[in-house]
Parts: C-alpha cells; sequence; structure tokens
C-alpha cells in the first residue's frame, strides 16, 4: 500500500456504483489540487519563494507542480517583491493576459504595502493596479508563511462559485481597476 | 611619475587660471571646484592630457544645497586615473533657475546614463547630451523628485495621520 496521501473525495452522496455531488464541489477540488503559479518575483521574497519551491519547502505538495512562466498558462500570480512604479503597468499587463479564473497573491510588505519603501517611486501596494486575493505579511516571510498563503488560496480556489466570474459584484471589481 | 594633489592642481591652475575656483582635501581626496561653464574643457584636458590620463569616469551626480542663492545645484564628478589608481573629484556649481551645464558624454561614454540619471532626479540639463530623456522614474513624472522641495514620501498614501509622525 502506498503512503501517498490523496486528496478527499468532496461531500456527496454515496451508493452502490454511483456518487453525487455538485459540479462546483469537483471543479473546485480539481482547481485547487492543480494550480499553475505564475511567479513575479522582484526582489528578496522572490529568494524566499525559491526555497519555497525547492525541496526542502516543495510546494509541488499542494498540486503546484508546475511554474508557469506564461501568463496564458497561469491561474495564480503570485508578486514577490517591490514593485517600482515604472513596473506597474507591466504587472498590469501580465495579470490581464492571464485568463479566468485568475487569482492574486501578494507575498510580502513591499507587495502588500510598499513596505519600508514609501518613496515617489514604489507603488504602494499592487491592489493600487490590480486585485488581490491573498496578502502574505513579512519582510520577507518564511516559506512556510508563503505556503500558508498558497494554502488560503487552495481554500478559496475550492469554494469558488463557478458563477462567480459571470458576477455583476466581480464585473464591478475588475472596472473599479479599469479591466475590462 | 605617478600622479598627486600637487602635480593635478598645479597643472590645472596653469591650464585653466580663471576656471579653477577652489581646492581643499576632503575625505583623504582632493576636490576642485570648477567654473561650470568650462567643464567641457577641463574634463576633457583630464581625460586627455598624457599625464593627467583619467580614463574611468567612476560616477557623476548632482547634490541640491537649496541654502546657497545662486549655486543651488552641484554637478558631482568622480573620476579616476586608473594607471596610477589617482582618484580626483571635481564640483560645479549651478544656479537652480537655469541648470543648465555642458555633457561629458563625448568625453566618457559612460556619462550618457548617468546624465540621464542626474536629469531624472535632479532636472539638471546637460547641454549637447544625444538623448536626454528619463531613464530610471516613471515617464510622466512632472517632478524631478531629488530636489529638496518634493517630498520623498509618496502622496498617494491615506494611511498616514501627520499626528503619529510628529507632523
Amino acid at each position: 500500500m502506498s503512503d501517498l496521501k490523496l486528496v478527499e473525495a468532496p461531500e456527496g452522496i454515496q451508493g452502490e456504483g454511483f456518487f453525487a455531488t455538485s459540479l462546483n464541489k469537483v471543479i473546485g477540488m480539481a482547481r485547487a489540487n492543480s494550480m499553475w503559479p505564475l511567479p513575479f518575483a522582484t526582489s528578496c521574497c522572490g529568494i524566499e519563494f525559491m526555497a519555497t519551491m525547492g525541496s526542502n519547502y516543495d510546494l509541488a505538495r499542494f498540486g503546484s507542480e508546475r511554474m508557469s512562466f506564461s501568463p496564458r498558462q497561469a491561474d495564480l500570480l503570485m508578486v514577490m517583491g517591490t514593485i517600482a512604479k515604472k513596473m506597474g503597468p507591466v504587472l498590469r499587463q501580465v495579470y490581464e493576459q492571464m485568463a479566468e479564473p485568475r487569482w492574486v497573491i501578494a507575498v510580502g510588505a513591499c507587495a502588500s504595502s510598499g513596505g519600508i519603501f514609501d518613496t515617489y517611486s514604489v507603488l504602494q501596494g499592487i491592489d493600487k493596479i490590480i486585485p488581490v486575493d491573498v496578502y502574505v505579511p513579512g519582510c520577507p516571510p518564511r516559506p512556510e508563511q508563503i505556503i500558508d498563503g498558497v494554502m488560503r488560496i487552495q481554500d478559496l480556489v475550492r469554494d469558488e462559485s463557478l458563477r462567480r466570474r459571470h458576477s455583476p459584484e466581480y464585473k464591478q471589481l475588475l472596472a473599479s481597476y479599469g479591466i475590462v | 611619475m605617478a600622479l598627486n594633489n600637487d602635480i593635478v592642481l598645479s597643472r590645472l591652475q596653469e591650464k585653466f587660471p580663471d576656471a579653477i575656483r577652489e581646492a581643499y582635501i576632503n575625505f583623504d581626496q582632493l576636490n576642485i571646484e570648477i567654473d561650470p561653464a568650462h567643464n567641457a574643457a577641463i574634463l576633457r584636458f583630464l581625460k586627455e592630457d598624457e599625464e593627467m590620463n583619467f580614463n574611468y569616469l567612476t560616477d557623476l551626480t548632482a547634490v541640491h544645497m537649496p541654502e546657497q542663492t545662486g549655486k543651488e545645484i552641484g554637478v558631482i564628478y568622480h573620476i579616476h586615473n586608473l594607471y596610477d589608481n589617482y582618484r580626483l573629484r571635481l564640483k560645479a556649481w549651478i544656479p537652480e533657475s537655469e541648470p543648465v551645464i555642458a555633457t561629458a558624454s563625448s568625453i566618457w561614454l559612460g556619462a550618457n546614463w548617468m546624465e540621464r540619471e542626474t536629469y531624472d532626479n535632479f532636472g539638471v540639463r546637460f547641454d549637447g547630451h544625444p538623448d536626454l530623456r528619463r531613464i530610471l522614474n516613471v515617464d510622466h513624472m512632472e517632478i524631478f523628485p531629488l530636489l529638496k522641495q518634493y517630498p520623498l514620501e509618496d502622496s498617494s498614501r491615506e494611511d498616514k495621520d501627520d499626528r503619529f509622525f510628529g507632523r
């Protein structure tokens, strides 16, 4: 018997030869356990992320085996590090190129709020230009914290309604960032 | 014979008697304040003269001293003679109202981006520069952020209460 731990099946009704559950839960489970992150690393938080990705901490355990360096094939944008105002349009373009459904995690103080760089040249948090789902505090955060952030994203993904991305609230959120 | 402070200063005073304004030692290094109108000639002499031979421009930047009326902005050149390992600091003071000085980019090619950076941060216009535009800051920035009249802090922050910052 292998000691591999598999994801538990979602709640449902089980009987002989059948298992019934909602499509929402099945798709949420599949998505949450096969996230393809796009690392957008600009500084020291990116170094912590490399450790997170490496064999000691091994982000692949959570289904994030493949780092996608193409926004088109990514589900999760991980922004790690100081984003200068000059970098802002680049980050926004990467976000716009990602296909729905897409999630964003801001790793570290700089990506979340500008951090110690309260200065004319630095964006005071990436949520000024793109919507963020999970913020990971720390300067830089430990790999454990980054993993925790990814797991919080997994919770969001698992429980997200399939209709959310079509809802007026979500469209309004994107519109408030000027993203169509 | 290796270069030293006395040789450099006497050669410069002999060659440019009117353009050398002041000379002093600071942090074990000779500082010379020069007339901004003659900066290009002096720099070219320092680079091309066989004895001077300052073949490397270490840094080119500016400082802003708002209290020095009429010479608020100092353009600073750090140059290095790599053969004799001798370094020299040159300063040219120009008024904030008309911050124009001749370019050094035709003397040391490395001055090109340094002058763009100095323009970007301090608004110093380098006359004769081939492509003087912003290099580090966003293109649509309307100020020269390292001039002291502009706050260093980001103006878009809404979460800072002045009372907690002693203001």
